[in-house]
């Protein structure tokens, strides 16, 4: 098989573009430890209370060390369970510092669901059976729309939070 | 008289325009839908009777996904076939078999979907349950469709058999390709439908492993997009350059990226999960790099193409840098409107690399983005390339011609979707990268100027659906003029001719164990542990949902 | 295939010498675009 020369330039540059966006990514995950969320843990879904972090007293925002923070949350159709305030009132909206280290962790009580932090980096699927978690350093200030990303049922739009990250 | 201009049979033709009869009917329903998605999303319009706006969007992605792009698909295919290789007429009788059994399926899935007994969206995630009819109905379109594969897997069979030693015709092995290929990717599909799915839905298994099914849907949904592309690039390679007065740029070459595909396409539907739970994130970038070869083929399609056009060009003369360029076929439609897929191929192939990117895809991962994204690759680039091969198809089928009234409707045609589709899917892009998300009714969530800014581009994307629409409706018309009123005469059928002094394409490239067995080694290597994986760390099963979640 | 278009009397002509350069500047252009679509969403998920 023939190759026109020019051909050759162009698939050795495009080849080339390739293993270098491979590089980068690679290094960003490998090195650096930037991978997608990916966790492997599993969790009865009938059942989520009867893990640590998802016991109802411990959803929601919480600060573990010097500017770092844990939150829980629970997703069930259509709603997202950050925990209740002092008046036992639903907590809507996260609050954490600019700059800090924070961990999501989240699981379903009953289909698939998405969580977003919009605007961030923050996004993963979040099925029924398994733990989603990511951590990620909130870098800007701002509100940020949490949305349910992934179809859960007719009340799929009316399912949000909002992450709202202060100086 | 050249074979080109040689009508088939009636029976022959009878049988790819019942093909292309479903195509049209389904993208006029289809479309409908999606003018009413984006219209709802603008928040300026309710749906009437309560009809849920997740049965609209559950009946424009199965219309148009699955059943619009595989009928038309299949017949557009079965008719390069008859042309190239021939068909039999018990191999025509097989295929109006792979008809029915596609038709009743599709009626049976569409009919579940209207009642709203399967709001589930095209892609079905577990542990949300539809009627069993639903999925009973898609297994019988790949059924359907599998028939459809094995009859051309025949029909090249003889054809090589009493043509010993010579190469088979491009056309006749880039379809056998492509049907391989969606065969080997069905079989996922039918895997978690008729395993999972259908007794599970029945009520037979009381629970249902939701990311091994999600897994066995991806092994499918990845190669689906290139079943949907491959087609495109059949008329790019071998069809365009014939309408462009030019000849195939490289028959060895095109195989080879057709093999290419064979062999990339299945091992890499990992990169549709990257964000999930419960799955190794090394074999999640195994399956990235396996990702980033399968561009290698689309990025020699671009070389040839360009190649294909610039020396047609200076065959006529034209020796400027550029002067080729000007003397395309700018007023032909069959040439117009899949040049203008070819460049929309360009952003949405860029973009594909960027949400193949592993922690990357994070940034678009499920917002509206990824549905900006597919309706640059599908809905322009394969969609205009199969509106540019109906224009000259289906004249050829009944016998009419593409007169240059109808010429110019569609040169319009394809600039009313090319301006639609620039607004609507242009601002999908953008409300995506800002975090909008998709598959989601209008909804103004907790408010804010985040969400403000969303709605804005919303409104673009029903301005850009309204202007498909009328597109849509433009197609249609062309349809029917083609099918019924047109006036008799002989379309040519234009196949590309190679180079009288090309070079011999070598033998390797009709090797097929060699590529099957190629293609299937790379499935099991990128998917053997995953798989293990995920069925040995099993959380307990999910239970049904149906309505108000599913259903 | 249909074969036979008998007025098309081309020189014999290899691959290779095919004028091709316009082809060349356009794939260019193409990877181009490629390299600062990537690069721009990479930078854009960096700063977040
Ligand atoms: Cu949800």
């Amino acid at each position: 098989m023939h190759l026109h020369k020019y051909e050759k330039i162009w698939l050795t540059l495009g080849l080339g573009s390739l293993a270098l966006f491979l590089l980068i990514i690679g290094f960003a995950a490998f090195w650096k430890g930037t991978h997608p969320q990916s966790h492997i843990e599993t969790i009865d879904p009938q059942n989520v209370e009867a893990y640590e972090a998802f016991k109802p007293e411990n959803l929601g925002v919480r600060e573990v060390a010097d500017g770092k923070y844990i939150v829980n949350m629970v997703a069930s159709a259509f709603n997202y369970d950050f925990g209740t305030d002092i008046d036992e009132k639903a907590v809507k909206t996260i609050r954490i510092p600019k700059d800090s280290t924070v961990l999501y962790q989240i699981t379903s009580k009953d289909v698939v669901h998405g969580f977003q932090v919009a605007g961030t980096n923050v996004n993963m699927m979040v099925e029924p059976g398994h733990i989603s978690r990511y951590e990620t350093v909130m870098k800007n200030t701002g509100t940020f729309t949490v949305v349910c990303n992934e179809y859960c049922g007719v009340g799929h739009h009316q399912m949000y939070g909002t992450v709202e990250v202060y100086e | 008289m050249s074979k080109n201009y040689l009508l088939f049979s009636k029976q022959e033709s009878r049988l790819y325009m019942a093909f292309m009869h479903v195509t049209f009917a389904s993208l006029l329903i289809g479309g409908l839908m999606g003018l009413l998605q984006t219209l709802v999303r603008s928040g300026k319009f309710t749906l009437p009777f309560g009809i849920d706006y997740y049965t609209l969007l559950t009946v424009h992605g199965v219309i148009l996904g699955l059943v619009f792009t595989t009928f038309f698909i299949i017949g557009f295919q079965n008719s390069l076939m008859g042309k190239t290789v021939g068909i039999s007429d018990k191999q025509r009788k097989a295929a109006w078999l792979a008809f029915w059994i596609m038709l009743i399926g599709t009626a049976m899935a569409a009919v579940t979907i209207l009642v709203g007994q399967a709001s589930v969206l095209y892609t079905f995630y577990a542990p949300l349950r539809a009627h069993p009819a639903f999925y009973i109905g898609l297994t019988f379109v790949v059924v359907g469709s599998w028939i459809a594969a094995f009859v051309n897997f025949r029909q090249l069979y003889v054809w090589k058999k009493a043509h010993k030693g010579e190469k088979s015709p491009l056309l006749a092995f880039m379809v056998v390709i492509n049907m391989i290929m969606w065969f080997i990717a069905t079989l996922g599909l039918a895997a978690t439908v008729i395993v999972q799915f259908i007794p599970w839905s029945l009520g037979y298994a009381e629970t249902i492993n939701v990311l091994l099914s999600r897994t066995l849907f991806w092994y499918f949904g990845h190669p689906l997009v290139y079943f949907w592309l491959l087609p495109a690039y059949m008329a790019w390679y071998a069809i365009i350059p014939k309408i462009i007065g030019g000849k195939i740029f490289s028959d060895s070459l095109a195989r080879l990226a057709f093999i290419l595909f064979l062999m990339f396409s299945i091992p890499v539907g990992l990169h549709h999960q990257l964000t999930e739970p419960g799955i190794d994130p090394t074999w999640k970038f195994i399956q990235v790099i396996l990702t980033f070869m399968v561009i290698i083929p689309s990025l020699m399609t671009a070389f040839s193409l360009f190649a294909t056009f610039e020396a047609a060009g200076r065959k006529k003369g034209f020796t400027s840098l550029f002067g080729w360029f000007k003397k395309l076929p700018w007023k032909d439609v069959r040439f117009l409107a899949p040049f203008i897929g070819m460049l929309a191929f360009i952003p949405g192939g860029a973009g594909g690399i960027i949400n193949a990117s592993y922690q990357m895809n994070a940034l678009v991962h499920n917002t509206i983005w990824i549905t900006g994204h597919f309706h640059l690759t599908v809905a322009t680039t394969v969609v205009l390339t199969f509106f540019g091969i109906t224009y000259w198809l289906v004249p050829h089928l009944t016998g009419r011609r593409l007169t240059p009234k109808l010429n110019k409707l569609g040169i319009i045609q394809a600039f009313v979707w090319t301006l639609g589709m620039a607004i609507m899917s242009g601002s999908m892009h953008i409300q995506g990268l800002i975090g909008g998300p998709r598959r989601s009714s209008f909804s103004e969530y907790a408010g804010g100027e985040q969400v403000a800014t969303w709605l804005n581009y919303q409104l673009a994307q029903a301005v850009g659906g309204t202007i498909l629409f009328i597109g849509i409706i433009l197609m249609v018309y062309i349809f029917i003029q083609l099918s019924f009123f047109a006036p008799r005469g002989v379309e040519e059928f234009p196949i590309a001719d190679e180079e009288e002094d090309a070079e011999k394409s070598p033998k390797i490239l009709e090797n097929w164990y060699l590529w099957i067995a190629i293609t299937i080694a790379l499935i099991l290597f990128a998917y053997t542990i995953p798989m293990f994986d995920i069925m040995r760390h099993s959380p307990p099963g999910s239970v049904p949902f149906d309505w108000p979640i599913g259903r | 295939m249909g074969k036979g278009n008998p007025k098309q009397q081309q020189p014999s002509q290899n691959e290779s010498s095919i004028n091709l350069k316009g082809t060349f500047i356009s794939v260019m252009l193409l990877g181009i675009f490629i390299l600062i679509a990537w690069f721009g969403l990479y930078a854009l998920f960096l700063s977040r």
